[in-house]
């Protein structure tokens, strides 16, 4: 089992340094595809795992855009200047201006929203279920409301980030730096998630979605982990808004940065899609959608909003336990479940 | 404070007559809400879709030469087949689930709607004129548009109309006896499935009314339906389920509080205010509930 698992790794390992050389038109998406499979992990973390359903998280993912872009200009330039030019050439970025600038930026933009959720955690995730979820919901959109009236960050007009330096003659460096900025984000990722599932902290996480007051009378200090839990979500968002901000280069406040309805639905329905609670469950569901998406969206131009709410109400109808769910009905021997023949002959037949 | 409101007191006037005559509207479609949920158990994020989908209703008929007043007749009674249809067709297999499930699937909804209301109706801001004119107050210092004052009297005039309708006709003992327990309702032979499509046609139907009103009072964007959801939500969890003289109230105090936010903050952080509102109200419901908790130990 041991060394299936490392072929499987490497395997992966070396297809994703390989991808941008083998499909190298689409490095664009395959940016995009990490930085999803981050976010309906770490959505994973506590919407499948925890159990609490956030809609909010589009909240870090926006910050920590808002924070590279603002870093990486402000080490180097007067900010305010910057966004009332409209990121006219007046102010131009060196090359290690630029990389030192992202740098620092990505690293303010993972720690800032960890922190943010850790302060606010407190007071939100005292919530219970569905007002958990309409209130992550109200965090995530006043949150774009309130940063399209902030005038340092360009208001409703946006804010563009600064371009890659030009000094690179490469035409492919940009796509690929970012691509392999976000693919290092991921493995990144991967590896926290896999560890959190090896761990006690995922059984703790376990015991708060099944009945939160009965762990807290099993002597969990269950507000502890539930705000660690989402300390990790807001870190990964917060990367994944950074590098998202760099790659698409201009920032809209509700449009591109709290953009709960397209990165805020997507991820909960990535995640719901693979299998809540699973490792690759999201993973996989990741993968789908977007090749689903990027597949279908350009034959049904106009109406691909129509067919994503349509998609939503599907999955969450008929579908709810997702991809790995329905594996894991048919084959539960793979998932290291033990069915005794006698018991499950007998539930049929009480129906 | 240096705002031009506390040095205006007829500033202040004009918003608070504002905020009341608009929280009688968030009021109605708080109602819908609660009815809703509290009957049926669920949250509908679609709500304020619905509203915006009934405003074009009203918006439609004012193209068509109508005078946009009666589509506080014809709104609700097409919006209630939308309801109904929406219920048999999805609604009906959320109703006994988990209330995330409800939430998730009415927000697909939601995205719909708003698309298909941007294909069909444009993505500009629209108003429905009704042509009825302000009222003077003050010596003209405060203006008072008349068809906020109609659509005051007419969301009064329909909650009343409801709250007999629940309390004295046959189908309102149904819903009533379904929203207290449904199993035994149903042991006593009333069709819960048919009182739930009602509800939810009812509730859209009060959506509709809304709508069409908010189509001469205010305007209509095929985007703007959330913020209605939102407001109906936060007025529900303040006043509770089912006690109509709150709901009015805490609506009106919602719609105090929006204009004030408006004049204080400024126009652009209005919605924002708004979101801002709810996450305060929920966090103090938790640290409130909370305490409730500790005396338990």
């Amino acid at each position: 089992m041991k060394q299936k698992d490392l072929i499987l790794y490497s395997g992966l390992i070396i297809l994703g340094l390989a991808a941008p050389y083998l499909f190298s038109a689409f490095k664009v998406q395959l940016t995009y595809l990490c930085v999803l499979i981050v976010l309906a992990m770490t959505w994973n973390l506590q919407g499948g795992e925890m159990g609490y359903n956030s809609f909010g998280n589009i909240l870090f993912y926006g910050l920590g855009m808002y924070l590279t872009a603002s870093v990486q200009v402000g080490m180097f330039f007067p900010l305010a200047e910057w966004t009332e030019s409209g990121g006219e050439k007046t102010f131009v970025h060196t090359t290690a201006q630029y990389f030192q600038g992202i740098g620092v930026g990505l690293l303010v933009s993972a720690i800032v929203p960890a922190l943010v959720a850790g302060a606010i955690g407190y007071a939100i995730l005292g919530l219970r279920g569905h007002y958990f979820a309409i209130c992550t919901l109200g965090l995530g959109i006043a949150a774009g409301e309130i940063a399209g009236g902030i005038e340092i960050i360009g208001a409703g007009q946006g804010f563009t980030t600064p371009p890659f330096p030009a000094e690179i003659v490469d035409v492919e460096a940009r796509g690929k730096f970012f691509y392999f900025l976000s693919f290092f984000v991921l493995v990144l990722a991967f590896i926290f998630v896999k560890y959190i599932y090896g761990s006690r902290f995922r059984l703790i996480l376990n015991a708060i979605r099944d009945n939160e007051d009965k762990a807290e009378a099993m002597g969990i200090q269950t507000m502890k982990y539930k705000i660690v839990g989402w300390m990790v979500s807001a870190f990964f968002c917060g990367l994944a808004g950074g590098i998202m901000g760099g790659l698409i280069g201009y920032i809209d406040s509700t449009d591109v940065a709290f953009d709960g309805r397209e990165m805020g639905v997507f991820m909960v329905l990535m995640a719901i899609l693979g299998g809540k609670g699973t490792l690759w469950g999201p993973i996989i569901g990741a993968t789908l959608f977007h090749f689903f998406k990027e597949g279908l969206w350009t034959f049904i131009l106009g109406w691909q909003y129509v067919a994503l709410g349509v998609l939503i109400v599907v999955i969450v109808i008929y579908f709810p336990e997702g991809l790995m769910g329905w594996l894991r009905e048919k084959y539960p021997e793979r998932f290291g479940e033990v069915i005794d023949e006698k018991d499950r002959k007998s539930q049929v037949e009480l129906k | 404070m240096d705002f031009l409101i506390f040095k205006a007191p007829m500033l202040m006037v004009q918003a608070s007559l504002d905020g009341i005559l608009l929280g009688i509207l968030f009021a109605l479609i708080a109602y819908g809400m609660a009815l809703q949920w509290g009957v049926m158990n669920i949250i509908n994020i679609a709500q304020g879709d619905l509203v915006i989908l009934g405003g074009y209703i009203a918006y439609t008929m004012y193209i068509a030469g109508i005078h946009p007043a009666w589509g506080v007749i014809v709104s609700p009674i097409l919006m209630y087949f939308v309801g109904w249809g929406l219920y048999k067709l999805v609604i009906n297999k959320v109703v006994d689930r988990d209330l995330f499930i409800s939430i998730l699937a009415t927000f697909g909804i939601a995205i719909v709607f708003q698309q298909l209301m941007n294909f069909i109706f444009g993505a500009d801001v629209v108003v429905a004129q009704s042509g009825y004119g302000t009222t003077m107050l003050f010596d003209n210092s405060v203006t008072l548009p008349n068809s906020k004052i109609f659509s005051a009297f007419v969301s009064l005039a329909y909650a009343v109309a409801l709250v007999i309708y629940m309390k004295k006709s046959k189908l309102g003992r149904a819903i009533r006896a379904t929203a207290q327990n449904a199993r035994a309702a149903k042991i006593l032979g009333v069709d819960t499935e048919k009182v739930y499509a009602a509800t939810f046609g009812i509730n859209a139907a009060l959506c509709g009314i809304a709508g069409a009103l908010i189509s001469i009072t205010l305007t209509l964007h095929p985007y703007v339906g959330l913020p209605y959801t939102v407001r109906s939500f936060m007025i529900v969890i303040v006043a509770g389920l089912g006690n109509l003289p709150a709901v009015a109230i805490s609506g009106m105090g919602l719609g105090l509080f929006e204009e004030f936010a408006d004049y204080i903050l400024g126009t652009e952080f209005r919605i924002g205010a708004v979101f801002m509102l709810l996450v305060f109200i929920l966090v103090y419901r938790r640290f409130k509930l909370s305490k409730k908790r500790e005396y338990l130990k």
